[in-house]
């Protein structure tokens, strides 16, 4: 399970929202718990692909360590990461597969018409071949 | 050469939960071999089928990326430090 507070949601909803009709993404901030993670923050990021970035996004492996770094400096670790699929389904698609690291929680969210809507996230399998959805749990709560 | 690889955190639970692993070898190249034959799980995520490193599998010598570099043929020395750092990317089905 991912537990994830309303405020959060509420920024990586406002984040797909504000790109539109670009695939925005950025890193999910937290701590693995092992059979749960939760989310503590976010660190909003600009997609890399200029040259195509309404059906793709990248994030520079300086910008994972920029992530990597806002994390330790709270005591907190990089689990996982978030992008939008502008006018498509919130599921992983052969490109997210053949692109994706094992381990990582990878928040996908649609955004129809520039309006947020279903969020899922999922996890590589160990052999790259599928995804295991995680739930999401939703909490209330501001940022930490 | 005596070099540390660092493991970056989606893959440290394929080299027995280690965040650094301590190599003997002359290239980059030698060392990601080293590593691989070591721990055979990590070699799906690093390379891809026809035997190269994966787009979005980045690898540092100490700061610099090998890219800029040698590539994996760029030579170590004593005490180097080899970081694989991830680049992440996706998108919508086209």
């Amino acid at each position: 399970m991912l537990i994830l507070k309303q405020s959060l949601f509420e920024q990586i909803q406002a984040h797909g929202a504000r790109d539109y009709p670009n695939e925005c993404c950025g890193a999910l901030l937290g701590n693995d718990g092992g059979t749960d993670r939760t989310v503590f923050g976010l660190v909003p990021l600009a997609n890399q692909r200029d040259d195509s970035p309404r059906n793709r996004f990248e994030i520079t492996s300086d910008d994972v360590r920029l992530a990597e770094k806002e994390a330790s400096a709270k005591g907190w670790e990089l689990i996982g990461w978030y992008h939008s699929h502008p006018d498509s389904p919130a599921r992983p698609s052969e490109f997210d597969r053949e692109h994706a690291w094992p381990w990582y929680s990878y928040i996908i969210f649609r955004v129809e018409h520039g309006e947020p809507q279903e969020m899922r996230s999922w996890r590589l399998d160990d052999n790259r071949v599928s995804y295991a959805e995680e739930g999401i749990e939703y909490i209330a709560g501001a940022p930490a | 050469m005596a070099v540390k690889v660092i493991i970056p955190t989606p893959l440290r639970q394929f080299a027995g939960k280690q965040e650094s692993v301590n190599l003997e070898a002359g290239t980059v190249g030698d060392a990601l071999n080293a590593l691989t034959s070591q721990f055979g799980d990590l070699r799906k995520h690093l390379y891809s089928d026809d035997g190269r490193l994966r787009s979005f599998v980045n690898v540092y010598v100490n700061d610099e990326d090998i890219r800029y570099l040698q590539k994996e043929k760029t030579a170590v020395q004593q005490g180097d430090t080899i970081s694989i750092v991830p680049s992440i990317a996706g998108g919508a089905k086209a």
